[in-house]
């Protein structure tokens, strides 16, 4: 894109000859079918969404009408009222784990990250090549052996114990995009607290971590995204205590009171309330979290 | 794993020690220096490492261990397992479930990624364009790869039940027949290939995005000058070039869906039957979906996973290591 913009006026093609290049700049009503068009794509894609608030506001006396009803003329909030008065506790718990995965995620990868980025530690590329296959390995599988290790010393269905395995989904991914970032850090600024007499661990406290800001957020969110959304490790190692999360809760729900759709669907749409914040928040760091690690350069 | 890792610092000075003794009074300090700045290294690292180890290893290792054992309830309680070798990889391999999961598995990688990616590298190309909007159209793909899978799941389950989902209404509304999407054996499976796809789509959109943005515009003008229509250009530009970042899409894909469970599980846990089983799920189904749970074949099908994972895993970083070669 920056090639195009210090191109010598002279050399760009006479308007029109060039489609690839034109709409940067022509924006005007010759693109507006494509505007209709990318509306009618982001609708269809995201009518699921849309059916799933309806469904959520429709009363269950027209949830079975055929034809279903399009639009909630008749919204009723009873799968709230619902939900704030079942599902209020899973969800603490799941903003408990939720955030408990965020601070143990972080606390285990940004270290070890600034060490691969900048202290040169042999050994370096063989951890961060077990980190890339760690995040291949199926959850499944994982919980499974947590199973069986949490049988054992007894912390099956304790907050705890989920919060330690929902960070195995975050910290490879955690130790990668922090190395990614760390290493674009100057050296020159490491230099300079080290003049000060600066620590290792001081220049990484008060110099690389707030620099590093941007990929706290980044990997922060994901973590907490994904400990939020995790079935896998509440179904199996969860599923019995005092403490569910949101997950589970809707898998009763759905379990349980097969006809009650009104309330699934209320509590499907607070489910989502954290991933929508984010995307409205922190749109960017999401499309950063998705293309690290996957595209290099 | 961690032990020779930590230990290389220490094992690496004796082969050069020779050296440092005949050498001039600076090197020792040096290499002292460097080993201090190795070990500081090492401090940094240790939580990682003891993590992957505590959390990934034992895990995993505990995994073969429950495959090559006949474990039951009782053996956590009493600890008593009996070694039974690869006996239970033989009982899954003769099991009748063994290949309708192998063929699920097989389809609904298969056929999850060839929509996904193609869909997904159209809508990116479109987007491109940087029409008014396109930039907050774009975002708004986002939203289904962000939603919990169970909060995704449970809407399609709905959207698909056969008598009051909004899918067979508009079926019927338009002459057809209503199709028992979740409920009947030849449509299980591409009813929540149909989920998957949808989930998958904002993840290929947006690394495809990303490897359109590097590809130089120059080479589009070049080509409009010599007459190229959009159709030419995408097949003799954009598709050429994005090769390495598809290839890095697709294989990440594999790994991905591979491992996909909550949706299978939410919208048909893997039936009617098996018809919608994929090894994911029936490692689930054998070791959590029964009150009888049969850890040990369970782990068994769960290694047969990580094994393909892993295969598909490694093609991928030998590919991202050529690109950056």
């Amino acid at each position: 894109m920056s090639a195009t913009l210090t191109r010598p006026a002279g050399a760009r093609p006479a308007p029109g000859a060039s489609t690839a290049s034109a709409p940067k700049r022509n924006r005007g009503p010759r693109t507006m079918w494509k505007t209709a068009l990318g509306v009618l794509f982001t609708a269809i894609m995201l009518f699921p969404v849309y059916w799933m608030v309806n469904v959520s506001l429709t009363p269950a006396s027209e949830m079975r009408s055929t034809p279903p009803s399009w639009f909630p003329f008749h919204a009723t909030f009873d799968g709230y009222t619902q939900v704030i008065q079942q599902q209020l506790p899973y969800l603490g718990t799941s903003l408990l784990v939720g955030l408990g995965t965020v601070v143990l995620t972080v606390a285990v990868s940004a270290p070890a990250a600034f060490a691969l980025a900048k202290l040169r530690p042999r050994g370096g590329g063989a951890l961060s090549f077990i980190l890339i296959v760690a995040q291949m390995i199926p959850q499944v599988i994982i919980a499974m052996g947590f199973y069986a290790i949490y049988l054992n010393l007894g912390i099956l269905n304790q907050a705890g114990g989920l919060i330690i395995a929902d960070s195995t989904l975050a910290v490879p991914f955690g130790v990668l995009i922090f190395t990614a970032f760390m290493s674009g850090i100057p050296d020159e600024l490491m230099s300079a607290a080290k003049l000060d007499g600066a620590s290792t661990w001081r220049t990484f406290t008060s110099v690389v971590l707030p620099v590093s800001r941007n990929s706290v957020v980044t990997v922060s969110l994901f973590a907490f995204l994904w400990a939020w959304s995790d079935f896998v490790f509440s179904s199996t190692l969860n599923s019995g205590g005092t403490s569910q999360t949101i997950t589970l809760g809707i898998y009763r729900y759905i379990g349980n009171n097969n006809q009650d759709w009104n309330a699934i669907m209320a509590t499907a749409v607070v489910a989502s309330i954290p991933a929508t914040i984010l995307l409205v928040v922190a749109q960017r760091y999401v499309a950063a979290g998705v293309t690290a690690g996957a595209v290099k350069d | 794993m961690s032990n020779t890792i930590i230990e290389r610092p220490e094992a690496a000075p004796p082969a050069g020690s020779p050296a440092v003794d005949a050498g001039p009074p600076v090197r020792p300090s040096l290499k002292r220096r460097f080993r201090a700045d190795q070990l500081t290294a090492w401090a940094f690292i240790l939580p990682v490492v003891a993590y992957l180890v505590i959390f990934y290893a034992y895990p995993l290792i505990k995994n073969v261990d429950l495959a090559v054992r006949d474990y039951t309830v009782r053996s956590f309680i009493d600890g008593t397992a009996p070694f039974v070798g690869l006996a239970n990889f033989v009982a899954v391999f003769q099991d009748p479930t063994f290949g309708p999961a192998l063929r699920n598995t097989l389809l609904f990688t298969g056929v999850s990624i060839a929509f996904q990616f193609s869909i997904g590298m159209a809508l990116a190309v479109f987007f491109f364009q940087n029409f008014r909007l396109s930039s907050t159209l774009r975002a708004l793909f986002l939203v289904p790869w962000l939603l919990p899978l169970i909060v995704s799941a449970s809407t399609w389950s709905w959207m698909m039940n056969s008598d009051s989902g909004v899918i067979n209404s508009v079926i019927t509304s338009f002459g057809g027949t209503g199709i028992n999407w979740l409920t009947s054996p030849q449509w299980a499976l591409i009813a929540v290939i149909i989920a998957n796809i949808w989930i998958g789509i904002p993840f290929n959109l947006v690394i495809l995005y990303s490897g359109l943005q590097n590809i130089s515009t120059d080479i589009y003008e070049a080509a409009s000058l010599d007459g190229a229509n959009a159709w030419q250009k995408f097949w003799r530009i954009t598709f050429p070039l994005l090769k390495p970042v598809s290839a890095i899409t697709i294989l990440l894909g594999l790994v991905y869906t591979l491992k996909v469970f909550d949706i299978i599980w939410i919208m048909t846990k893997g039936g009617p039957g098996n018809a919608s089983t994929t090894f994911a799920i029936w490692s689930y189904q054998l070791g959590f979906g029964s009150t009888l749970p049969n850890f040990s074949p369970a782990a068994a099908v769960g290694n047969l996973l990580i094994v393909i994972a892993l295969i598909f895993g490694f093609l991928y970083l030998r590919v991202q290591r050529k690109q950056a070669q």
